[in-house]
């Protein structure tokens, strides 16, 4: 008789479906897990130290590189959070555009997720299908804040500026033809929201091709179906939120329960699941995407009927506009006092929550009056699901160890901080 | 104050009567404060009273006050010298009361019931310690990792409390507010000895925007965020 003994495997750092830095060490019986100890860390940065160490106008930067492919739903938290300490509410257009871009967010980082979920279990042709679409709203950042991920648009009291009233427009070059680029630029002939509007026009199409592709096949279903199942009452012991306790079946979105922004007035569905499995999981993120799209289409009408400002006009927390800088001496002080000193914000306490793509994202923060943060906490939806992980592939074959990280909606910039 | 936190904070103090060392209501966020001796039963009674029903256990975050309330820039102290930036790599008086230098607040969710709440749980610089929760709600068992990693606040009972975000072999916690912001310690490859290895640091403390506190006047001009009340 053989001797029988568990196998110990190292599963990345390096390993491409552990989507970035994820160290597994598995306990393994066979192909059965036993236990999974998630190492984690490897992409910790401090961000929360760091921002500790600047005025707050200076880390929302930071909070983009949290989760970094739902960027601007992480600047939301930190922003509202500012904005709950002063006591202040930005204009309403403002909270249109945000409520915009946090869902233009979600698409982008459900589009993300759907491509290397995919990619993981054996999709190849998914990843390229949803980055044809990622790289759309990409632009939309681009053309709204100068930058195609980290964008720093949102600011305490609104956001950085109005929407552009022209897209950024393909150009003539050694790759791309005269007629190649006419077509491109095809949807980029009007302002952003038209850009957008025709984005969202034909995006119900396109989550449609993902949906053949995938929905009732086969071998997606083998490798979803029954897979880490979670039961309700479990899933929010484990503390999870968003999409993964959505799947368990407990209706829970902050956008409904605790609206923020102009939530209230939109109208929206949100989806849940019965079983609580990988597929489950993925039914309900792919129709967020269908509803993060109605959302979006909802913003545009409103924004096309009502210009305005979309940032308050308060000096004291908001630099003043060129032009004036440079003939207005108060102006030009107020500029040189924000860059150089920031704002000093009340002293107090709050936490602010969003619905962030992956779950609820939230940023705790202490001031004791200075213009520097006290404490920051970024509460991460992907740590609390990440711990979740030893319960959720015990048993399963290694295999699957892939598919749950895959529905987990893991990033390590969030998790890892 | 909404209606909904006055009904929360009646329940609370119903609940729990003389355990409730404070309560308020600002921002509209509720935040109780109760002793570390209380934590684990009130706690308990948090999650399984029928009307408050804890369910979900959002955040543990830890804080040290040591610094609170201490500007780097102090502006009365103009001499003939002029302004000092007052930023130099030596601490200021530590001042703050030992008793109450860590706390470890908790941000609890009710599903059920639609409430938040903050539990605030004061520690002693001397024994930074209380009862884990993770027998309550699994999620605590990696907040709770992370507090201790990085705050060096330690739970007992915790299962496996071990570091989990900062480097294997690592010393010290870093998040304090004692501890530098560059760090003692740097990695590099070390070609002559074929491996990484540990080294003081290179860089030199710096701080750019000196930290001051203001009363500031103006906030009250701007318009006040509306009051509503949650669905």
């Amino acid at each position: 008789m053989p001797e029988i003994r568990n196998l110990t495997m190292n599963f990345g750092p390096q390993h491409p479906a552990a989507h970035g830095v994820l160290r597994l060490i598995l306990e393994m019986d066979g192909e059965v897990i036993e236990r999974a100890d998630p190492h984690i860390g490897l992409l910790h940065r401090g961000t929360e130290k760091l921002a500790e160490n600047k005025p707050y106008n200076q880390s929302i930067g930071y909070m983009d590189r949290l989760d970094y492919v739902s960027m601007m739903c992480n600047e939301h938290a930190y922003v509202l959070a500012i904005e709950k300490l002063l006591q202040i509410a930005p204009p309403v257009r403002a909270q249109y555009i945000r409520v915009m871009f946090d869902e233009v967010t979600r698409i982008l980082n459900h589009l993300m997720w759907l491509g290397a979920h995919g990619l993981d279990i054996g999709a190849m042709t998914m990843f390229l299908y949803c980055f044809r679409e990622r790289e759309d709203l990409m632009d939309c950042y681009e053309a709204v804040s100068g930058t195609r991920m980290h964008a720093t648009y949102y600011r305490p009291g609104g956001v950085y500026r109005d929407l552009p009233e022209m897209m950024p427009q393909y150009e003539v070059s050694k790759w791309r033809s005269e007629k190649e680029v006419k077509k491109l630029n095809e949807n980029r002939s009007g302002s952003l929201l038209d850009f957008l509007q025709d984005f969202v026009d034909r995006f119900p199409a396109c989550v449609d091709e993902y949906e053949t592709l995938l929905t009732d096949n086969r071998i997606w279903k083998q490798r979803t179906v029954d897979i880490g199942i979670v039961t309700p009452e479990r899933a929010l012991e484990l503390g999870f939120t968003g999409p993964m306790l959505r799947g368990s079946g407990v209706v829970w979105d902050l956008r409904k329960k605790q609206p923020y922004e102009i939530y209230r007035d939109l109208d929206f569905d949100v989806p849940v699941g019965t079983n609580g499995d990988c597929y489950d999981r993925y039914l309900v993120r792919v129709e967020e995407m269908r509803q993060s799209a109605k959302i979006i289409g909802q913003c545009i009408n409103w924004l096309k009927a009502n210009p305005g400002p979309v940032i308050l006009e308060d000096p004291k927390l908001v630099a003043p506009d060129r032009e004036s800088m440079k003939g207005d001496m108060e102006s030009l002080i107020h500029h040189f006092k924000l860059f150089t000193e920031g704002y000093c914000v009340p002293e107090g306490e709050a936490y602010a929550a969003v619905e962030h793509p992956k779950g609820e994202f939230g940023i705790y923060l202490v001031s004791d009056g200075a213009n520097k943060p006290y404490r920051v906490k970024a509460r991460a939806s992907g740590f609390a699901h990440l711990s979740a992980m030893n319960e959720m592939v015990q048993g399963h074959m290694l295999s699957d160890v892939v598919a749950v990280i895959g529905t987990m909606d893991i990033v390590f910039g969030e998790v890892d901080r | 104050m909404s209606k909904k936190n006055k009904v929360l904070l009646a329940i609370l103090a119903d609940t729990l009567g003389e355990r409730l060392v404070c309560s308020s209501d600002a921002l509209r966020e509720v935040t109780i404060e109760i002793l570390s001796n209380d934590l684990l039963s009130i706690m308990r009674l948090l999650k399984e009273t029928e009307t408050l029903q804890f369910h979900q256990l959002i955040d543990i975050s830890a804080v040290d006050y040591l610094d609170y309330g201490k500007g780097d820039w102090q502006t009365h102290s103009a001499s003939s010298d002029g302004f000092s930036r007052g930023v130099g790599s030596t601490r200021l008086s530590d001042n703050t009361e030992d008793s109450r230098r860590f706390c470890v607040v908790y941000h609890l969710l009710s599903v059920e019931h639609n409430f938040r709440l903050r539990v605030k749980c004061y520690l002693s610089e001397q024994s930074p310690r209380l009862d884990s929760v993770a027998g309550i709600w699994a999620v605590a068992d990696w907040y709770e990792r992370e507090a201790f990693d990085l705050f060096g606040i330690l739970f007992d009972n915790h299962p496996d409390l071990r570091r989990i975000l900062t480097d294997y072999g690592f010393i010290g916690h870093p998040f304090r507010k004692d501890f530098p912001l560059e760090g003692y310690v740097e990695v590099r490859y070390d070609p002559e000895k074929g491996r990484v290895v540990n080294q003081p640091v290179s860089i030199e403390p710096r701080t750019l925007v000196p930290k001051v506190i203001r009363e500031e006047d103006w906030l009250h001009s701007s318009k006040p965020q509306s009051e509503v009340e949650d669905a």
